[in-house]
């Protein structure tokens, strides 16, 4: 008879085995209501584990009566307000829906989103495109300009890449993650090579496929500047990459890291989709010229589910120049931060190596039991948001997961594996 | 048959080896006893520990049968 830590140790090792085995796929820009079905009208996909208006950070209600208002749900932003408080709207979290969307995380009926197939289990996740800088729906934006951009994304730019991609018949993610790693990204603060990398293979069917000649320009345009504009992909990625390694009985591994901005949210493989919540904390980190910690909210968005598969503050030594941009420290910090998720994760993935650590593979497969007995916190890179709406970013810094999610997580695993209350 | 120079001479015992030479510490737990000997010129690697669960005997009970 197997012992529980047999059980235990055979579950991680396949759940960690299916992260690995992935084969993310970006394949196609599709409207959300194909994408997702069970959208409808006043439906609002949102980042984080659930929550509703009265307790929705300023952000997040800016972006919410923003996104009503793109939808043509109110008039204008005081009438979605009025219609949000009344209740005229569903709050749902994305990753109820196969989803995931960075920092206020809106996802809507008509809104593009990116298509990442997972090969090797068939599964597809999805994502917005992301915005650019500046003044964006994501850090809470809602003016004219804002719903303007988004209007382009749907009606310009998504169209487009869905051609370009499925001329190309998708683009295999998982070498240019690979090499991004070697070229100083770790795909949540910084994926200046990954999106460098993504356009010198995007350009030519993007050229192929547009016949609009004043598209285009534009349309490469808007992709060559923004360096950021991997990371939506990065996400869906992630995504795709996790969802069939939920469900797995007796897995103590993380399946799901988020944040909407009130709370922080956990999910286990072996509690299924359990969320485990505690406050979100304030992310630590520099402001842009104008802006003080004063002015930060905590923490947003379902972009830590890079995290979840090795990345970003996880593979903080591959991007020595983000641990400056985030101030965190000393870019020869780098690799501590890296080393110390090695604590709480079940393997190095050995297709995903930093050169700066002689390339070992980023540490993957948060295992909650590892992080309560140690007391170390998974380290995420993030963006700051105003936290008043309609502001947007006011900076960048690094957020600890609040070691209270992964003690719930605990009870509520045990609870599950011995059939019995403890303590 | 010679007589070697060690077979005339006791070897120093490891603890007298340790006090005739500069400090090596090994500091485990809290870092500000590492920190203060650093700035003192003594040679010292920290380990960074805490208790398991951070002390929290219930959890720390509750991974023992979790196998971590």
């Amino acid at each position: 008879m197997r012992s529980l830590q047999q059980s235990i140790e055979t579950a991680n090792a396949e759940t960690v085995r299916r992260i690995f085995a992935a084969d993310p796929v970006l394949v196609d820009v599709i409207p959300a209501r194909e994408a997702i079905p069970a959208l409808g009208p006043k439906l609002i996909l949102h980042a984080g584990p659930p929550v509703d208006w009265a307790r929705m950070c300023g952000p997040m209600r800016g972006a919410v009566t923003g996104i009503a208002v793109f939808e043509g749900w109110a008039h204008d932003l005081a009438d979605a307000e009025t219609q949000a408080a009344a209740g005229a709207y569903t709050f749902r979290p994305n990753h109820d829906f196969g989803a995931v969307g960075p920092m206020t995380g809106m996802t809507t009926l008509s809104q593009p989103l990116l298509v990442v197939e997972n090969r090797a289990f068939g599964n597809r996740a999805y994502c917005a495109v992301n915005e650019g800088l500046g003044k964006v729906m994501r850090f809470g934006g809602n003016d004219a300009e804002v719903l303007a951009r988004l209007a382009w994304l749907r009606d310009g730019l998504g169209p487009a890449l869905g051609r370009a991609l499925r001329e190309l018949g998708g683009i295999p993610l998982k070498p240019i993650i690979a090499r991004g790693l070697t070229m100083g990204d770790e795909m949540h603060q910084r994926n200046v090579g990954c999106s460098s990398l993504l356009l010198r293979i995007l350009a030519p069917a993007l050229a192929r496929t547009t016949s609009d000649n004043a598209a285009l320009p534009e349309i490469l345009g808007f992709i060559g500047r923004n360096d950021q504009f991997f990371l939506n992909i990065a996400m869906a990625m992630g995504k795709a990459m996790t969802d069939p390694a939920r469900n797995i009985e007796h897995s103590s591994i993380v399946t799901a890291l988020c944040r909407n901005g009130t709370d922080f949210g956990v999910r286990v493989s072996g509690t299924g989709d359990q969320w485990f919540t505690a406050p979100v904390e304030m992310p630590q980190g520099l402001y842009f010229p104008g802006f003080t910690a004063a002015d930060a909210n905590p923490d947003m968005g379902d972009s830590a589910i890079v995290e979840t598969v090795g990345l970003g503050g996880f593979a903080m030594a591959a991007a020595p120049a983000v641990v400056g941009f985030v101030g965190a420290g000393r870019a020869s910090d780098a690799a501590v931060f890296t080393r110390s998720m090695g604590e709480i994760t079940w393997a190095p993935n050995p297709e995903w190596t930093i050169p700066q650590l002689d390339n070992a593979g980023v540490p993957t497969g948060i295992d909650i039991r590892r992080v309560v007995e140690t007391g170390i916190a998974p380290t995420i890179n993030t963006g700051i948001a105003h936290r008043k709406p309609g502001v947007g970013q006011v900076g960048a810094g690094v957020v600890k997961a609040p070691l209270g999610c992964f003690e719930a997580a605990l009870d509520a695993f045990a609870l599950k594996v011995t059939g019995s209350a403890t303590g | 048959m010679s007589n070697t120079s060690d077979a005339r001479t006791p070897a120093p015992s490891p603890a007298a080896a340790l006090l005739a030479g500069p400090p090596q510490v090994i500091n485990i737990g809290l870092e500000g006893f590492a920190q203060d000997l650093a700035r003192a010129g003594a040679a010292v690697v920290h380990v960074a520990w805490s208790p398991p669960a951070r002390g929290d005997a219930r959890l720390a009970a509750l991974l023992g049968k979790l196998g971590s």
